[in-house]
């Protein structure tokens, strides 16, 4: 049945694939009601504001966007973060005293923050791929352990970047090029390289295989643990350039830094297209499934039409709702 | 009887063999996915204590009758009878709910699932609300005995081997008592004597009433165990006759709609080649232990056995899937192999058994799925995307592989085309020693004889082929020279005129000690 004929060619132009579209519409459309609701919306300051704040879920969503293309999750992003943060802060703190209020102070802090990234993330991979342990499982305990690391850090309380240097650091977060901010530019940066290593890398095309069929993977001379374990240390680094720009924002960290980051940037992965269960990823989808979460954020905090406080609720709609039209189109096949 | 009697009483009326009424049967039936119309009017009976064959090329519409008959899929026209009354099976489980009962060829069973608790799945026996745990030990281990294997019911599902899964798939469907069994292929992956076994379970349940209808694509295990024969092509019914009727080359010309000659290639002389591939002692695990031989330039080394003598651990050991240890040597120099990437880069290539499972990626399309294992070659930081179509273009064009759109998921291939598309995989690689296992498992004759002539062309430009079969007549037909295997280890060696029937199974059942240093 294969093989009957030729016209079915045109099959696959003719539909409209609701996975690829849906996510863009749903953008659209919040757009559009936006604009509508608000005049403020579409303001410089507005978008600004909404996109700046999406920088920082949306630069771990592209790497969790790979951990989950090869079959994997990362539950601990959102402690990791605190972590980084908190080390981050400590070791700026401890520098001044050497180096002064300086560039050097900031610059030697970006490094630590990248470099504990990487160091959590590869104890992740690690575990997962030497220790055979799943990564639900790994991760879920990384996310207590960072965690709990912060909190015993800030022993309980908050730990504070000095003063001075936090005058010093404010415009990486808020400053830019041509009225874009840094957030904004770094995020777009690593969306596009994602969407490129994705798409027209071995290593984004090894991802698939492996979230597809790891068996048959092997088999084609993947290294699948190599792989696997550098999809966790890739969004590990990926957190701690998250964290680079976070820091500046409000020049702390404490135990409630980063909370629930990791269930935004999965919801913003799936919702985007990618599915949960390894094997296809979209990091274009991702950024759009960031924009979504944040834009329905945004709109009812600029709207009195439903309360700020359900949030929560609606996103979660969008998560589900984003699911069963997957669900939909395999149904289709 | 006596095994399926704890389960069900019989819920037969009289079911004389060559009743008249069929049990089930199609009238006019046609199927369409989308614009393809895969089913064109078909008729077709299946009798009380008839074994009805349906055979057909990859493609013929086998698998989509055997769907509707199953209430898999529903028939876009037509009507289907079952004791003479049109019906409509709502499911699979509506269907055997009135006794029609279907052995998928893709195995329905859950993997982390026991294999007891497989086979009772959905139709558990209870005492009062609690299961009843001893009846289905009792029932299982009479089922199994019944197919002489020796699975263990506590083993996990996931842990035993494929021909032993698809006898857990026949017991399963012997448990359900069924009025009409639908096999799909149900010797594809098994051994002549497992299928002789199987054989005489249908004979069995013929004898009880059943009625059977049977899809192979060894003619003559049709010739052997069908009463009635009906040959699809291209979705329509060529003919339907007695199976005492017909030869088997007159239903592999009906499959076809040609002529057919010269299934395998003319052996050409082989020329005694240097000598490419040397393995040594080679012990893999518990499966093999001290496996040697050799592989010669130009050479199509067959290697028989029956299936668990160890012959694809040899080779996944060989190229570094599985742990080894012994002595490798290519073109005269010592490697090692601890990855399927150092057997690459030594020029290994292994076509595997199992194409689905470790072959191909079936959620992803042919590109992705072609140039997976020689990815390197077109990666440059980049994959250059204009260099892998054009990649598929000519595979395609080689391997003669019809898809009917090329952005199509590979797990919507049929058997064969799916094949031909894993070794065009394999060849991308541009090994020098290409090891196929199970080289036209599930695939009909006419794609049968395109893969042996390619096999045959590939010797002749001057690769090493080891081809493992199970099929006998696959590995006289094509090999140069036979090593045959048994319980891990080389029973023997055979070449020229002692490549025959008798020979190879004497030493697979272990009658014969062949003389082992002929290599």
């Amino acid at each position: 049945m294969a093989n009957v004929t030729a016209n079915t060619a045109r099959r696959g132009g003719l539909r409209v694939d609701i996975r690829v579209l849906g996510p863009i519409v749903a953008l659209i459309a919040l757009v559009i009601v936006g604009a509508l609701m608000n005049a403020n919306f579409l303001s410089y300051g507005n978008v600004t504001n909404v996109l700046a704040r999406s920088a920082f879920i949306g630069i771990i969503a592209v790497g969790m966007t790979f951990v989950i293309t090869a079959g994997g999750l990362d539950l601990s992003v959102g402690s990791m973060a605190a972590f980084i943060a908190g080390v981050m802060i400590l070791v700026m703190n401890a520098l001044i005293p050497t180096f002064g209020i300086s560039w050097a102070v900031i610059l030697l802090g970006m490094a630590t923050s990248l470099i504990v990234g990487m160091a959590a993330g590869l104890f992740n991979g690690l575990l997962i791929t030497k220790a055979r342990i799943e990564a639900f499982i790994v991760t879920l305990g990384s996310m207590g352990i960072f965690r709990s690391l912060v909190t015993w850090l800030a022993d309980g309380g908050t730990i504070s970047l000095d003063f001075e240097m936090r005058e010093l650091y404010r415009p990486v977060y808020y400053d830019g090029i041509l009225g874009v901010a840094w957030p904004i530019i770094v995020f777009a940066v690593v969306a596009i390289l994602g969407e490129i290593a994705m798409r027209h890398t071995s290593f984004g095309r090894h991802c698939a295989a492996i979230g597809s069929n790891e068996q048959v993977a092997r088999f084609s001379a993947v290294h699948v643990d190599r792989v696997r374990a550098a999809t966790y240390v890739l969004l590990g680094i990926l957190v701690g350039l998250a964290t680079i720009m976070y820091v500046p924002r409000l020049g702390s960290a404490s135990s409630s830094t980063g909370v629930l980051w990791e269930l935004e940037a999965i919801a913003a992965v799936i919702i985007g297209g990618t599915v949960l269960k390894g094997g296809f990823g979209r990091v274009w989808g991702t950024v759009v499934g960031v924009l979504i979460l944040s834009l329905i954020g945004n709109i009812l905090n600029l709207t009195d039409l439903v309360s700020p406080y359900l949030n929560g609720a609606i996103q979660g709609v969008i998560i589900i709702l984003a699911v069963v039209l997957q669900r939909q189109k395999k149904a289709d096949r | 009887m006596e095994m399926s009697a704890a389960l069900a009483e019989d819920r037969r009326t009289d079911a004389a063999p060559g009743e008249a009424t069929p049990v089930l049967a199609l009238e006019n039936v046609s199927r369409a996915f989308g614009p393809v119309q895969v089913l064109f009017d078909l008729d077709f009976d299946l009798r009380a204590g008839e074994v009805h064959a349906l055979i057909g090329e990859n493609g013929a519409g086998k698998s989509t009758t055997m769907k509707i008959l199953a209430g898999y899929l529903a028939a876009s026209e037509g009507r289907i009878l079952l004791d003479g009354r049109p019906v409509t099976f709502a499911s699979g489980e509506a269907a055997e709910d009135s006794g029609v009962v279907m052995i998928h060829q893709e195995f329905n069973l859950a993997p982390q699932l026991t294999v007891e608790q497989n086979i009772f799945l959905g139709r558990e026996l209870k005492r009062g609300w609690r299961l009843d745990h001893k009846r289905m030990r009792a029932t299982t281990l009479e089922l199994l005995a019944a197919l002489e294997t020796h699975i263990d019911p506590r083993a996990t599902v996931a842990d035993i081997s494929v021909p032993e899964k698809q006898m857990v798939e026949i017991a399963k469907a012997l448990s359900r008592d069924a009025r009409v069994l639908i096999m799909d292929e149900p010797t594809a992956s098994l051994t002549s004597r497992e299928a002789e076994i199987l054989f005489r379970q249908v004979e069995r349940l013929r004898a009880k009433g059943t009625a059977i209808l049977f899809t192979s694509h060894k003619l003559d295990e049709v010739k052997r165990i069908a009463d009635q024969v009906t040959v699809l092509r291209d979705g329509k019914r060529v003919l339907t006759a007695p199976a005492e009727e017909l030869t088997e080359n007159a239903m592999a010309e009906a499959m076809v709609g040609r002529e057919l000659s010269d299934l395998f290639p003319p052996k050409t002389p082989a020329d005694d080649g240097d000598t490419v591939l040397r393995v040594s002692d080679l012990t893999v695990g518990d499966d093999v232990r001290g496996v040697s031989f050799d592989l010669r330039r130009g050479e199509i080394l067959g290697f028989a056995g029956l299936v668990g003598s160890g012959r694809t651990e040899v080779m996944e050991g060989l190229i570094g899937a599985r742990q080894a240890s012994g002595r490798i040597e290519v073109n005269g120099a010592p490697v090692q192999i601890r990855s399927v990437e150092d057997a690459r880069a030594a020029g290994i290539a292994y076509l595997t058994e199992d194409r689905k499972e470790r072959g191909l990626l079936l959620n992803q399309s042919m590109r992705q799925n072609l140039t997976l294992l020689a990815l390197p070659k077109f990666t440059n930081v980049l994959i250059d995307g204009r260099a892998e179509e054009a990649a598929l273009d000519r595979s395609i064009e080689e391997f003669d592989i019809r898809a009917p759109t090329r952005n199509m998921l590979v797990g919507n291939l049929s058997g064969g085309n799916q094949q031909k598309l894993l070794l065009a995989k394999i060849m991308l690689a541009d090994p020098q020693i290409v090891i196929i296992d199970e080289p036209t498992r599930g695939i009909d004759i006419g794609t049968k004889q395109q893969i042996y002539h390619f096999i045959h062309r590939l010797a002749d430009a001057g690769k090493s082929v080891i081809v493992i079969s199970s099929e006998m007549t696959e590995v006289i037909g094509i090999a140069d020279r036979v090593v045959v295997m048994r319980q891990g280890r080389v029973a023997g060696e055979l070449s020229g005129a002692d490549v025959n029937e008798d020979k190879i199974v004497r030493l697979a059942m272990g009658l014969d000690r062949g003389d082992r240093d002929n290599g």
